[in-house]
């Protein structure tokens, strides 16, 4: 049992002087997301049908390349801001909260880069 | 991870509780069903039901504790003082919902009136939490004016009733505690998070416009725990008994915080 005084234990190592960058970048890549989403399910629906040669010729237009790059890095740059919300919710342990935040930093730069590959490459007609 | 079940040793359910029964002749009866733990006893919480005849009791939650302590179980633990909602003493989870006893009439509570103490708090005894951080919390916000400027020699400090009028309800918290500990974020982070109710102080000498430490409040709340823990869940909101509303000072304090970056 720790006989640090309450307050000692409150102001800890003070603040981080972080987060609201965390927050002013969570808010405003939901708002890209909500424009994005609108966009990509209006043209997935528009399509005239999902067959890999209709898809592949949309997507390799260069303004639905641009859009879909924009909604892949988006997407996941918004999910790892979340996910990380979430890890510092409800991991408890310093070491284990830091590890998992790693990890999982790590697995959303690797889904992103992964989708961006993925939408380069039929737009560029690998 | 966080706790979501309550530890071994703090169960109710393994321990059968006692049963008091109202008088014969009693007319209007309800049951109380609280709370109890013992520190000194060694075992585990259990539950305790008390039958009190309403005929014979004051309206209100905290008048049948009174009347349970006097009359029937003398060991029965709870804090109260003012008994009309202005010192916060008698913040308790009365069926499902954290109020005050005083300003909480029996007629409201549906059925059995279960009472347990504040949740997720550490217990002293029976219906009295532990609010020792809660109150460090309040303490580290410096719930006081900062100035830089001497006050002038011949009047206090001056404020127009428009700034008045915004540190007015602010001010009327008395730190019940009902607001942090309904606070899920504050559950599973109260040793970090500063919680609604030390937000709630915090705004209020943020907003002070006699105060001059404003830059330095926000330096000390700009932290990925002390402030952003919030998700605006807003059951502060919804359990405050004095109707005020913290959640709308953190998400103004949130957008101090942005507004001083751009």
């Amino acid at each position: 049992m720790s006989l640090r005084s309450p307050l000692g234990r409150v102001l800890g190592h003070g603040s981080a002087r972080e987060g609201v960058h965390h927050w002013w970048h969570l808010r405003t890549s939901s708002a890209a997301l909500v424009v994005l989403g609108v966009w990509f399910a209006f043209a997935v629906l528009t399509l005239p049908d999902l067959g890999h040669k209709t898809v592949t010729t949309w997507i390799s237009r260069p303004v639905t390349a641009v859009m879909l790059l924009l909604f892949v890095t988006v997407a996941t740059w918004h999910s790892a801001l979340g996910v990380q919300v979430v890890v510092e919710d409800y991991v408890r342990g310093k070491g284990a909260r830091v590890l998992t935040l790693v990890v999982v930093r790590f697995l959303h730069v690797l889904v992103g880069v992964a989708a961006a590959f993925a939408v380069l490459r039929l737009a560029l007609g690998g | 991870m966080a706790e979501f079940r309550l530890p071994d040793n703090s169960r109710y359910k393994d321990v059968p509780g006692r049963r008091f029964k109202a008088s014969p002749g009693a007319t209007r009866v309800r049951t109380f069903r609280i709370y109890r733990w013992d520190p000194d006893a060694g075992e585990k919480p259990r539950i305790d039901s008390y039958q009190v005849d309403l005929d014979r009791c004051g309206p209100m939650v905290l008048d049948a504790l009174i009347k349970i302590k006097n009359e029937v179980d003398a060991s029965l633990t709870f804090r109260r003082s003012c008994r009309e909602g202005i010192c916060g003493s008698c913040a308790m989870n009365i069926d499902g919902v954290n109020m005050l006893a005083c300003t909480t009439a029996i007629e409201d509570v549906k059925g059995e009136v279960r009472i347990f103490p504040l949740p997720h708090m550490p217990v002293i005894k029976d219906l009295v939490p532990d609010l020792s951080n809660f109150y460090a919390q309040y303490a580290s916000v410096k719930p006081w004016l900062q100035t830089r400027t001497p006050a002038p020699p011949d009047r206090e400090r001056l404020q127009s009733p428009t700034d008045q009028e915004m540190i007015d309800r602010p001010s009327a918290c008395i730190l019940c505690a009902c607001c942090s500990t309904s606070c899920p974020s504050y559950w599973w982070n109260g040793d970090r998070y500063l919680g609604p109710a030390a937000l709630l102080a915090a705004y209020r000498w943020i907003v002070d416009t006699r105060d001059e430490a404003t830059g330095e409040r926000l330096d000390e709340l700009e932290d990925p725990f002390r402030l952003y823990r919030c998700h605006t869940i807003m059951n502060c909101t919804e359990a405050c008994p004095k109707d005020l509303n913290p959640a709308r000072a953190i998400a103004d304090i949130k957008k101090m915080m942005a507004e001083r970056q751009y």
